[in-house]
């Protein structure tokens, strides 16, 4: 953050909101209320004025709960989904509101690595034909012989045997499926990778290799990362900085050793207290009161007001502004703000 | 006398073309009130463990040879009434889903009444007291009215608060709890894991917890079993493990956690993958990933040492110590 103006932007998201409406049919939304037939559509906030931006070289990322919109910003800014409302820019372009050819040069330097590797190769596909497919895609000018050595090259990079080229999916474990959906990513020599959860499906011996082989990509390949996840310890060892979402908004962004060392909303307190330890030092998780509220009908204050035991009447009327903290991390909390909760205090 | 005493317990699954082991001669005890861990990744047999002590297998799995002895009688020679009047009641199950344990068209009332009436001699008021008792136990609020609502209507973490009060109905001496946050966000984990440690600890109930976890297990339990392949690799009191692992597998799993690496630094990975259970490599099954294996490692396979209170089965333990000796006498 502190660095900022140095760097070049590369991703800029300003404003993002996606509304998903729950009644698809006319008939679903027509509802009789009053003694007269009324129309109203209920849909899930999922993401609310969301604003990141995602520097040269950075790892982003996006950390919450389940349901708190992360995978979401992240099909956003793939462009797998239209935003509601909101803009989107890569390296100064504004490209949410793209046709498909026009999103096309795109697709090649931003790519995807999603969760599951048994559900994003395609089972009747050999490995060779699914590497194969993005390289011809998106250079029709290649030639076979082109085509296959930019295969073996990325299979060599991402430690999976190059002979293994005409097995299909099954044939492979869990890792080497993630390593072979990480190669599909780069068979078109991305820029930028958006990677959701890709870790979270596998085992924790197989999650240090592909963790390792993501940083090794990024360091040779000079990658940037918009990396979502729930784990914190990862997010630790992996982000440059670190977006904490809760309900869809942003809660606190920070560098990471800033976030570890110093968290400053109440609800990032509390889900860093809670990750389990291996060493027994730590002192006790916060508790917080009650449960994630339904995207369905946001509070109309701070989202996190119904958990946090220093909300007030201010914090369940108006929601709270994203405010630069000296440090450069950026905190939305009423609390902070008016200095009710002590930033510097260990813990609460 | 320990709660429960696991003597060479084999699991085999009979497949079409071959049988295969997936339990391979483990042997551990439980004390009463006692928190054990069993640690390990997919297909190192710990959830086969859990069944195996339930006496659940059902084909192609069974039990091929040794014994559970549980409050003095081997869980293994049981008839089917006898399982019926152990399972649920003294010993008692959480799994990974609650929405796969719990019955989606019964009220939660309706499965907790059931249980009790099964099991106790009691009026369905009777019941219905006991069960609002047992809410108010694990925190839900407003017990008397989720009596009437269906699982569908509750939060994932309120699920699993009725699943652990339905475990704890019959007032079980063990509860074996398979994966039982895994499914659920760290805020609510941190909270199902404080409510089972003091349901645990003021009832002096047994618990085998069964994780990938180190953390909740670091956090959990007493004593720990690593398992791998279907074998008992290591096994203690948790600290000593988590602080100080002598199997080269126990060493690596804990190596490999990101927060023992500094950050943006490779991790310490284990190469390769676990063994699938029809392809097991002959010696020790860890050695084609481990960088300390020798020709003995790969021909037979280690039987458990003691060092002190922990209990190791590898060929090289020793050399490892000395090694670790050395390092630190040159540190």
């Amino acid at each position: 953050m502190k660095d900022m103006a140095t760097q070049t932007l590369l991703l800029e998201i300003k404003g993002l909101e996606k509304r998903f409406d729950l009644d698809k049919g006319f008939l679903e939304t027509v509802k009789f209320k009053d003694g007269r037939l009324t129309r109203e559509t209920r849909s899930v906030h999922a993401v609310n004025n969301v604003n990141l931006d995602v520097a040269k070289g950075e790892a982003l990322c996006v950390v919450g709960e389940s349901g708190c919109g992360k995978s979401t910003v992240a099909r956003l800014v793939a462009g797998l989904l239209a935003p509601s409302a909101g803009e989107i820019h890569y390296e100064g372009q504004r490209i949410d509101d793209l046709s498909r050819n026009e999103m096309l040069p795109l697709r090649k330097k931003i790519q995807m690595i999603f969760q599951n590797p048994y559900a994003s190769l395609n089972p009747r596909m050999t490995i060779l034909q699914a590497l194969e497919e993005p390289v011809r895609h998106h250079n029709p000018k290649f030639s076979a012989a082109e085509v296959r050595d930019k295969v073996t090259e990325v299979m060599m990079s991402v430690g999976v045997d190059p002979t293994w080229i005409k097995r299909y999916p099954h044939e492979f474990s869990g890792g080497q499926r993630q390593r072979i959906a990480i190669a599909r990513a780069l068979t078109v020599d991305p820029e930028f990778i958006i990677a959701d959860e890709p870790i979270s499906a596998l085992d924790v011996s197989i999650q240090a290799q592909v963790l390792n082989l993501m940083l090794e990509a990024k360091e040779s390949r000079g990658l940037t990362y918009l990396f979502i996840t729930h784990d914190l310890s990862v997010v630790e060892h992996f982000g440059t900085r670190v977006a904490v979402l809760y309900l869809g908004t942003v809660c606190e962004v920070a560098d990471t050793a800033t976030l570890f060392s110093n968290p400053k909303h109440p609800y990032t307190k509390a889900l860093l207290s809670a990750v389990p330890q291996l060493k027994d030092d730590r002192p006790n998780h916060i508790r917080l009161k009650g449960e994630i509220p339904t995207p369905i009908n946001l509070p109309q204050g701070c989202p996190f007001e119904s958990r946090c035991i220093f909300a007030n009447g201010r914090c369940k009327s108006e929601k709270p502004r994203a405010i630069h903290q000296p440090d450069g991390s950026i905190v939305a909390c009423h609390a902070l703000e008016e200095g009710r909760l002590d930033a510097d205090a260990p813990g609460l | 006398m320990s709660l429960l005493s696991v003597r060479d317990l084999t699991v085999k699954f009979a497949m079409r073309e071959n049988t295969v082991t997936a339990l391979n001669g483990i042997s551990f005890d439980v004390a009463k009130g006692e928190r054990l861990g069993i640690v390990g990744e997919s297909g190192a047999g710990k959830s086969i463990t859990g069944f195996a002590l339930m006496n659940l297998l059902s084909r192609p799995g069974f039990i091929d040879s040794g014994q559970i002895m549980f409050e003095g009688e081997d869980v293994v020679g049981m008839n089917d009434k006898q399982l019926r009047g152990m399972r649920g009641n003294r010993m008692a199950m959480i799994f990974q889903d609650p929405m796969v344990t719990l019955n989606p068209v019964l009220t939660i009332g309706q499965q907790m009444i059931e249980t009790l009436m099964a099991h106790r001699k009691l009026s369905r008021e009777e019941a219905r007291q006991i069960a609002i008792v047992k809410l108010r136990e694990v925190y839900i609020p407003s017990p008397e009215d989720r009596l009437d609502q269906y699982p569908h209507e509750l939060s994932g973490g309120m699920r699993q608060r009725i699943i652990i009060a339905i475990a704890l109905l019959l007032d079980p001496q063990l509860i074996i709890a398979d994966e039982p946050t895994t499914a659920l966000d760290v805020t609510i984990q941190a909270d199902i894991m404080e409510l089972l440690l003091e349901l645990c600890q003021s009832n002096q109930v047994g618990l085998i917890l069964i994780t990938h976890d180190l953390g909740v297990v670091s956090q959990m339990t007493e004593r720990t079993l690593v398992m791998y392949a279907g074998r008992i690799i290591e096994s203690g009191r948790t600290r000593e493990i988590i602080n100080d692992p002598q199997h080269p597998y126990t060493q690596g799993l804990i190596n490999a956690l990101p927060q023992q690496t500094l950050p943006g630094q490779r991790l310490k990975q284990i190469p390769g993958n676990m063994p699938s259970l029809t392809n097991i490599p002959p010696g020790c099954p860890f050695n084609p990933r481990c960088e300390y294996a020798t020709d003995l490692c790969r021909s037979r396979i280690p039987e458990i040492s003691h060092f002190g209170e922990v209990e190791v089965a590898c060929h090289e333990v020793q050399r490892l110590q000395s090694n670790d000796a050395r390092q630190e006498a040159k540190a």
